[in-house]
C-alpha cells in the first residue's frame, strides 16, 4: 500500500505529471473573477469565498481523469485489480495520492488567492478549516466518477458531467463555511455537516468505486 | 407463477401487448378528462387568480419525475441483484420520460412563479433540488450512451443510480439547510393525510395525478420493449456475423 | 366555452401548451423509436433467418 501511495506521489510529481496543474488552474480562476465581476473591493469581499470554494472545485475536478487514466492506459489497473490487494484499499490510496498532489496544494494556496480577492480577515481560518475538510471528500468522489468512465474513451466531459452534481451537498456545506467564517457567524452546524459528508464519503465510496472499476474492466 | 416469470423477455412483450392498450387509453381518458374538468371546470383561486390552473400540470410533473428516478432505483437494484435485462432496460426506458417530466415541472413552475413570485427563477430549495435531479438524470443518460457494451452499461449506470440517489437525498437536505424557501408546502402531503388544497381543485388533480402516473407506465412498457427488440436484433446481427 | 383566465390568460395558455407540446414530443419520439426498433428486429430476423 505504501509502495502504490509512493509510487502515485512520484508520478505525480514528476514532469508532465500534471502536479501544479491543479495550482495553476486555480490561480488563473481567481484572477478571471475580478476582470468578470468588476474591481470593487467591497463587492469582492463579498463573493470572495464562494469563488475560493468553486475555483478549487473546478480545479480538483481538472485533474480527475488523470486519476486513473493513465494507469488504465499502461495496464497497471488490471495488474491493481487482480493484486492481493484489495481494490477498495488501493482506490483509497490513490485518492489519497490525488489528495495529496491537489486538494493539498490548493488548501496551502487558498489563503493567498484569499488576498488577492479582499477575503474579508476572520475568514481565512475557516476557508482554509473548510477547504482542508472538504477537498478530501472531492478527490474521493471524483475518484468514483474517474472509476465509472475509466474504460469509455473521451470520458473526461463525462466525468465532469457525472461528478459535479455529487459535488453539490460538498460544496454547499464547504462554501457556507467560508461564508459564514467570513461574515463572522457561526460555523459549528455547517462544520459538522461537511466533516460528516467527507468522513461517510471516505468509508462509503471506494466501495462503490471498486466495484463499477471491476464491472468496467470486465 | 411469481413476478419474475415476467424476467423472460418473451413473457414480458406478451404481457406488455396485453397491457398496453388499457392503460394508454386509462391514462388519456384520466389526463384528458382532469385538464378538462380543471381547466374548464374550477373557479379562479381568490390570490392566485386563473394561475391556479397550472397546478394540474406542475403537481403531476414533479411527482411523476421523483417516482421515476425511485424506479428506476428500484429497476437498477433488481439488475445488481438478480441480473434480470428486462430490468435494466426498463430503467433505461424511464430515464427520458423522467427528463420530461422534470423539465416540464420547472417549465410550469417558472411561468406560474412569475406572475406569482415576481421572477421566473429563485434559488428555493424545492426548485434548487429539482435542477439538481435534471442533471442527475442528463449524467444517467449521458453514462447509457457512452458505454458501449450493454450489460456493463446496465451496471454502470444501476451504480450510478444507486450513488446518485443518496446524493439527490443528501443535496435535498444540503439545499434545505442553504436557503429557506418561497414554495408553498406539499399540496397533497401523504404522511399526515391531509391536504392543503381546497376539494374544488383536488379532485381533478388526482384525476392528473393517476393519468399521469398511468401515462408514465405506459411510456416505459413501451419503450422497454423497444429496447427488448433492439437488444435482441444486436445478438442476432452478432450472432450473425460470427457463425460466417 | 372558453373559461375566463383574466389577466393570467398568456400563463396559464402558455404552459399547458408547453407541457402538451412536450408530452405529445415525447410520445411521438416513443411510438417513432419503437417502430424503428420493430422494423429493426425483423429485418435481423430475415437476414439470419432465425424466427424463434
Amino acid at each position: 500500500m505504501r509502495a502504490l501511495l509512493i509510487r502515485d506521489l512520484t508520478l505525480a510529481l514528476r514532469a508532465g505529471g500534471g502536479f501544479g496543474l491543479g495550482l495553476a488552474f486555480f490561480l488563473i480562476v481567481t484572477v478571471l473573477v475580478p476582470f468578470s465581476v468588476g474591481p470593487q473591493a467591497e463587492l469582492l469581499q463579498v463573493i470572495a469565498p464562494g469563488v475560493l470554494w468553486l475555483g478549487a472545485l473546478l480545479a480538483c475536478l481538472l485533474s480527475l481523469d488523470r486519476l486513473l487514466a493513465l494507469d488504465f492506459e499502461d495496464g497497471t489497473l488490471d495488474l491493481l485489480v487482480t493484486a492481493p490487494l484489495p481494490l477498495e484499499a488501493a482506490l483509497s490510496v490513490k485518492a489519497l495520492a490525488h489528495w495529496l498532489t491537489t486538494g493539498l496544494p490548493l488548501v496551502l494556496a487558498a489563503p493567498v488567492l484569499g488576498v488577492l480577492l479582499n477575503l474579508a480577515p476572520p475568514g481565512y481560518l475557516w476557508l482554509v478549516a473548510s477547504l482542508a475538510l472538504g477537498t478530501p471528500a472531492l478527490s474521493v468522489i471524483g475518484c468514483f466518477g474517474a472509476a465509472l468512465t475509466v474504460a469509455i474513451k473521451r470520458g473526461g466531459l463525462l466525468l465532469s458531467l457525472l461528478v459535479l452534481p455529487l459535488y453539490v451537498p460538498t460544496l454547499i456545506f464547504g462554501a457556507e463555511v467560508a461564508r459564514r467564517g467570513a461574515g463572522g457567524q457561526e460555523v459549528t452546524t455547517p462544520l459538522l455537516m461537511l466533516a460528516g459528508i467527507t468522513c461517510a464519503v471516505i468509508a462509503l465510496m471506494p466501495f462503490a468505486s471498486a466495484a463499477v472499476l471491476r464491472m468496467g474492466l470486465r | 407463477m411469481s413476478i419474475w416469470s415476467y424476467a423472460n423477455p418473451v413473457k414480458f412483450l406478451t404481457l406488455s401487448a396485453r397491457v398496453q392498450p388499457v392503460l394508454w387509453v386509462l391514462s388519456l381518458a384520466f389526463v384528458a378528462t382532469g385538464l378538462i374538468w380543471g381547466f374548464f371546470g374550477t373557479p379562479e383561486d381568490y390570490r392566485q387568480g386563473a394561475t391556479v390552473k397550472i397546478i394540474y400540470l406542475h403537481v403531476p410533473a414533479a411527482l411523476m419525475a421523483i417516482n421515476a428516478w425511485f424506479m428506476m432505483l428500484v429497476a437498477s437494484l433488481i439488475w445488481l441483484i438478480r441480473r434480470h435485462h428486462v430490468s435494466a432496460l426498463a430503467a433505461k426506458a424511464a430515464a427520458p420520460v423522467g427528463v420530461v417530466m422534470t423539465v416540464i415541472a420547472l417549465l410550469t413552475g417558472a411561468i406560474w412563479g412569475q406572475p406569482m413570485w415576481g421572477t421566473w427563477w429563485a434559488w428555493d430549495p424545492r426548485l434548487t433540488s429539482f435542477l439538481i435531479l435534471f442533471l442527475f438524470y442528463l449524467g444517467y443518460i449521458a453514462l447509457w450512451e457512452a458505454v458501449e457494451d450493454p450489460d456493463t452499461a446496465a451496471d454502470l449506470t444501476s451504480v450510478l443510480c444507486l450513488v446518485g440517489s443518496v446524493f439527490a437525498v443528501l443535496s435535498r437536505y444540503a439545499v434545505q439547510f442553504w436557503n429557506q424557501g418561497l414554495h408553498q408546502g406539499t399540496s397533497v402531503p401523504v404522511a399526515t393525510g391531509g391536504r392543503s388544497v381546497d376539494d374544488v381543485f383536488f379532485y381533478p388533480l388526482v384525476l392528473c395525478m393517476i393519468g399521469f402516473g398511468l401515462l408514465f407506465i405506459a411510456l416505459v412498457f413501451y419503450r422497454t420493449g423497444t429496447e427488448i427488440r433492439l437488444r435482441r436484433a444486436a445478438a442476432l446481427r452478432a450472432r450473425a456475423g460470427r457463425a460466417a | 366555452m372558453m373559461p375566463e383566465l383574466g389577466k393570467y390568460a398568456t400563463e396559464v395558455l402558455s404552459a399547458y401548451a408547453v407541457s402538451l407540446l412536450l408530452l405529445a414530443v415525447l410520445v411521438l419520439w416513443t411510438l417513432r423509436r419503437g417502430r424503428a426498433a420493430r422494423a429493426t428486429l425483423e429485418a435481423a430476423e430475415r437476414e439470419t433467418g432465425r424466427h424463434d
